[in-house]
């Protein structure tokens, strides 16, 4: 299949018209500060959705520690970038890179648990992170870390995009396969050759990078972080973003991210209505829908292109 | 070196006391999980409705601390079986995830309908109990502490007994060690899962009205920590187990003042989850359980 088909020409203008009308929007001031600061929590929650996604969706494992990851990338990023000075991107690639490390590190031991246990430990591997920060004075311990804004539009919209296009394409490479398999079946893909701890492990590692990459540009936007904005509060959020898209459909990560975070917006005076309403969804959506909004379907612009195309996506 | 061991004695008293109310909580925890294989997220938070019964009934109310308690009991008891019949009941034959998720939207729902109706604020509990200590040997021992002790005991020993000698005792052990074959000698299993939920429960608001009576606030989220904590003590003394959960409790409890006596209290929560991952990876069935090889 070429890589230049008419359906990803037209995600490519999509993509670019979406960019560039936001990017106008902006230069010409014509976004007020509320706005902005959503939009850019919407490319931050759409990368941590996506990369839980990989983790709970597809390979078919329960983290609800994601938050912890997101701190380490976040951490990371702010002394790269305030402590040793070093330029964003690198800060951010850091970032990315140990907590990708820790997720290996983490994910080896933990990945032989099941289910609930697994669930436990890495929503404990979240708070242990969070811990540690609290008590580094080096960060800020529990006062926080001042980072000044470096991120705007352009890299928080790229790097969602390069995210979303490197979990897209590993979701449909022979690994990703592996990992779907892994979820539908364990046993039965241990029996046809797949080493299902390896493909568990590289899920997480993947999705703890980019858990990371969204830690990093949080950090270098919002210009405070403090060990409590990754609580478990903040890992719920995103299970509850990835959960009602539907778990292993991607643009389903990517549409429960988007409504979330417009609806934590516009609930941000009413934060307990806010939860009390989220709750009720999770419940309700898990009662009369357990598959979520789009189930593991992926909603497409296969209408676009010709037939054939749109049964291959 | 006898101030030292004074210390020492003094942080095994408090450790015992926090201890007890993991083991309250942890009890509840084991009993579900056992029979219905779910790890009650919103257990912690019925802890907590419990404590604000307690904190209803004696501050507004002006009961004392006995009947207070056992209010606090009932009414979560109540609130366990209204739970699992509307949240989990439905969804006992679906996947584990989407049950764990309930448990968690459940969870959610508790703190904030609660902070709805209660607001965030951080309440204070009346002086149920008296404000005394006696001094054994050198080692303050409070009031509460020995009540907090005490009631757990007291509570144990009465599960126990339910738990081995009555019928709904057997139905529940049955229940958790076969569920369809107990079904087919007659064990109406779904008011056996109904019983154990309202008797976790109970225990669970007793410890909310304990933990109120002896630390004096409590505020919305305070069920988060202590349940997660119960959960880890329940793994610790291998889940399903009830004298594991106890001894689970009492354990976590003592680490965690044994903790804060080295000066590292901030650190506390990290051990506590640090000693969870360590036994799931080095002993997974927990210090009471017994392996169980897994069938294909």
């Amino acid at each position: 299949m070429k890589v230049l088909n008419r359906k990803n020409l037209a995600i490519l203008l999509a993509v670019l018209v979406a960019y560039g009308g936001i990017q106008a929007a902006i230069a010409a001031r014509l976004v007020p500060p509320f706005y902005s600061v959503n939009l850019m929590l919407i490319c931050v929650y759409v990368i941590l959705a996506t990369s839980l996604n990989l983790i709970n969706g597809v390979t078919g494992q329960f983290s609800i520690g994601h938050a912890g990851f997101m701190a380490i990338g976040a951490y990371l990023s702010a002394i790269v970038s305030v402590k040793l000075h070093g330029p964003l991107g690198a800060a951010i690639l850091a970032g990315a890179i140990v907590s990708a490390g820790v997720g290996f590190l983490v994910g080896l031991p933990t990945l032989r648990l099941k289910g609930d246990y697994l669930a436990i430990t890495t929503l404990g591997v979240g708070q242990i992170v969070q811990v540690v920060f609290f008590n580094t004075n080096y960060v800020g311990g529990a006062a926080g870390f001042t980072v000044p804004r470096t991120v705007n539009w352009t890299w928080a919209f790229w790097l969602t995009v390069i995210s979303i296009v490197i979990i897209h394409n590993f979701t449909n490479s022979t690994h990703g396969r592996a990992c779907i398999s892994v979820r539908e079946n364990e046993i039965a893909a241990e029996a046809m050759g797949i080493n299902s701890t390896k493909y568990k492990v590289m899920a997480f590692s993947l999705g703890s990078f980019f858990g990371g990459i969204a830690g990093g540009l949080y950090a270098n936007y919002m210009y405070l972080i403090q060990p409590t904005t990754f609580s478990f509060l903040t890992s719920f959020n995103i299970l509850v973003m990835v959960v009602l898209g539907g778990l292993g459909s991607m643009t389903g990560s990517i549409v429960g991210a988007v409504v979330m975070t417009v609806l934590s917006a516009y609930l941000s005076n009413f934060p307990e209505w806010r939860m009390v309403v989220t709750a009720l969804l999770l419940i309700v959506m898990m009662l009369f829908r357990p598959s979520g909004l789009l189930g593991t379907k992926e909603f497409n612009l296969g209408f676009l292109g010709k037939k054939g195309e749109s049964r291959a996506a | 070196m006898g101030h030292v061991l004074r210390e020492g004695l003094q942080q095994v008293v408090n450790g015992l006391s926090m201890g007890s109310v993991y083991a309250l909580i942890a009890l509840g925890y084991t009993m579900v999980y056992g029979i219905v294989k779910l790890i009650n997220f919103a257990h912690g938070d019925v802890m907590m409705i419990g404590a604000y019964v307690g904190w209803l009934a004696t501050s507004r109310l002006h009961m004392s601390f006995v009947p207070a308690l056992l209010l606090a009991m009932a009414s979560c008891a109540l609130l366990g079986v209204i739970i699992e019949r509307i949240a989990y009941k439905p969804l006992r034959n679906a996947t584990r995830v989407a049950a764990l998720i309930t448990a968690i939207g459940v969870s959610l729902f508790l703190e904030y309908g609660n902070m709805l109706v209660a607001s965030a604020q951080v309440r204070s509990y009346p002086p149920v109990l008296p404000s005394v200590s006696y001094k054994v040997g050198g080692v303050y021992l409070q009031y509460g502490a020995i009540v907090i002790f005490g009631t757990t005991i007291i509570l144990m020993i009465l599960l126990t007994l339910t738990v081995q000698y009555t019928k709904i005792g057997k139905a529940m052990r049955a229940a958790s060690f076969d569920k369809d074959a107990a079904l087919m000698m007659g064990v109406n299993v779904n008011s056996t899962i109904s019983a154990t939920f309202a008797i976790g429960s109970a225990l669970a608001a007793a410890a909310g009205v304990l933990y109120g009576a002896y630390y004096n606030t409590i505020d919305p989220l305070m069920g988060i920590i202590p349940g997660l904590k119960a959960f880890i003590a329940a793994v610790l003394g291998g889940i399903g187990i009830i004298p594991g959960a106890v001894v689970g409790g009492l354990v976590l409890g003592l680490t965690e003042a044994a903790v804060s006596a080295l000066g590292a209290s901030t650190w506390r929560d990290a051990v506590a989850f640090l000693i969870l991952i360590l036994v799931l990876i080095l002993k997974p069935s927990g210090l009471f359980g017994k392996n169980v090889r897994e069938k294909v």
